[in-house]
């Protein structure tokens, strides 16, 4: 089939069978102006505010068991191409010495960059409304089933599997933060300050974070060093 | 009228609305006003993940405020740790035990808002803090402090429910099959879920009952 008649009539037969394929973007690149045609060459225009909520909402319905920024990635830097890779890394630094999770975060941060408030609020919205609904039929079921035996049974077993989990996370971020002897030092701290001595959480994070940030202060000419 | 504009006002009528439903429908204004303390308060102290705030969670919703008991903060969290999203939704079901709908509404917009907030303004303000060198001194330093947080948190829920054989197995079995394998979590809370039913069956009631 040749490209020269493509805006005639007389390709009818072509034209419906490309239809009858796929959507209508796969009929575009026939047309003669393929550079235009083409949505994946202009990454951030195609990021309008609909399709933000509606990626956004996307995530926040399958990411079943957490995981949300491995979804963010492989979503908005390899298939959609919205923001690249440095900048994906850049903004989960920032999330991640917030406050706040890092799946709000994120949503808040990659909206902004690309529609601005507007694209934060409804990149957070789209985030949290399938977790919120569902967290919201759980509420009212347990209130309703508390008190019986079989679901205290397998709630318990849950918890037990949910600690498993967390716990994994856990390693799994102290594997790259806490690398030298002082690292441990702090959340030996953390850990006494909370689970021994029962001391408030800011408090302990004022404290420790304090001894933990000191090694690390901005000192003039000298290379970080361990303490 | 453009689309942004739309979009902005419509949500603004949403929230209105949502404010006046919760007014109407509320028996208790304080019962609200405490969610919303409780959780935006919550809210700021989750540095590296909803683990590390909650020993704090328990202080206040259990010992403080006697919304509900341990066992059932507990329940509902490992049941939000598999709920798609944020993992710490299980503020909502939270909120909705305490004080209904509105109780939920009040206790997810307290949790989310104020630190969303804080995330967009220091966002905006980051670029200009690159050549701030406490910018790298913090973000070093406190990385180690959630890590310790998040810990004491899981040790908080683990006095409370690795209490029998089965379920310290269980816990170890997850932990071991999540750092060796790429299974997704939420299908291994779904076995501990089946688990728990058939223990039900087999071994009868948990022998101690929250």
């Amino acid at each position: 089939m040749s490209d020269i008649p493509a805006e005639t009539p007389a390709e009818d037969s072509g034209a419906e069978r490309l239809a009858e394929d796929s959507s209508a973007s796969a009929i575009l690149p026939l047309d003669g102006s393929a550079a235009e045609s083409l949505p994946v060459a202009e990454p951030v225009k195609t990021a309008t505010i609909q399709k933000i909520f509606l990626v956004f909402l996307v995530i926040g319905g399958i990411s079943f068991g957490g995981g949300v920024v491995a979804y963010l990635r492989s979503y908005l830097v390899t298939n959609y191409k919205w923001i690249n890779d440095e900048t994906f890394i850049e903004l989960l630094a920032i999330s991640q010495s917030l406050p706040g999770l890092n799946a709000t975060n994120m949503a808040v941060l990659i909206g902004d960059r690309l529609q601005g408030k507007t694209g934060a609020a409804v990149a957070l919205i789209g985030m949290c409304l399938p977790g919120a609904s569902m967290m919201l039929a759980v509420g009212m079921l347990y209130s309703l089933l508390h008190h019986n035996y079989l679901i205290q049974s397998v709630l318990h077993s849950v918890a037990a599997a949910a600690i498993g989990l967390v716990l994994a996370t856990t390693l799994q971020l102290g594997k790259k933060s806490v690398k030298q002897p002082w690292d441990f030092l702090v959340v030996g701290l953390g850990v006494l300050g909370i689970n021994v001595l029962h001391q408030m959480v800011p408090f302990v994070l004022l404290g420790v974070g304090t001894v933990s940030v000191f090694p690390h202060r901005p000192r003039k000419q000298k290379k970080e060093s361990t303490p | 009228m453009n689309k942004r504009s739309l979009i902005t006002s419509a949500l603004v009528l949403a929230s209105l609305v949502g404010v006046v439903l919760i007014i109407r429908q509320a028996s208790d204004l304080a019962v609200l006003g405490d969610l919303a303390k409780v959780f935006g308060y919550i809210s700021l102290l989750t540095i590296g993940g909803g683990m590390a705030a909650f020993p704090e969670l328990k202080a206040l919703t259990v010992e403080h405020h006697h919304w509900l008991t341990a066992h059932q903060l507990i329940h509902l969290y490992s049941v939000g740790q598999m709920a798609p999203g944020p993992n710490m939704m299980m503020v909502v079901s939270v909120g909705n035990m305490v004080a209904g709908f509105p109780g939920a509404l009040v206790s997810g917009l307290a949790f989310f808002i104020p630190t969303a907030i804080l995330t967009f303004v220091v966002g905006r303000l980051w670029n200009s803090m690159v050549d701030n060198p406490w910018r790298g001194s913090l973000q070093r330093g406190l990385a180690p402090v959630s890590v310790g947080l998040l810990l004491a948190g899981c040790i908080t829920i683990g006095l409370a429910v690795l209490t029998d054989w089965i379920a310290i197995v269980e816990c170890v079995v997850v932990f071991g099959l999540l750092l060796r394998t790429k299974i997704n979590p939420a299908l291994l809370i779904l076995i501990a879920a089946i688990l728990g039913y058939a223990r039900f069956y087999i071994l009868g009631p948990l022998p101690k009952i929250p």
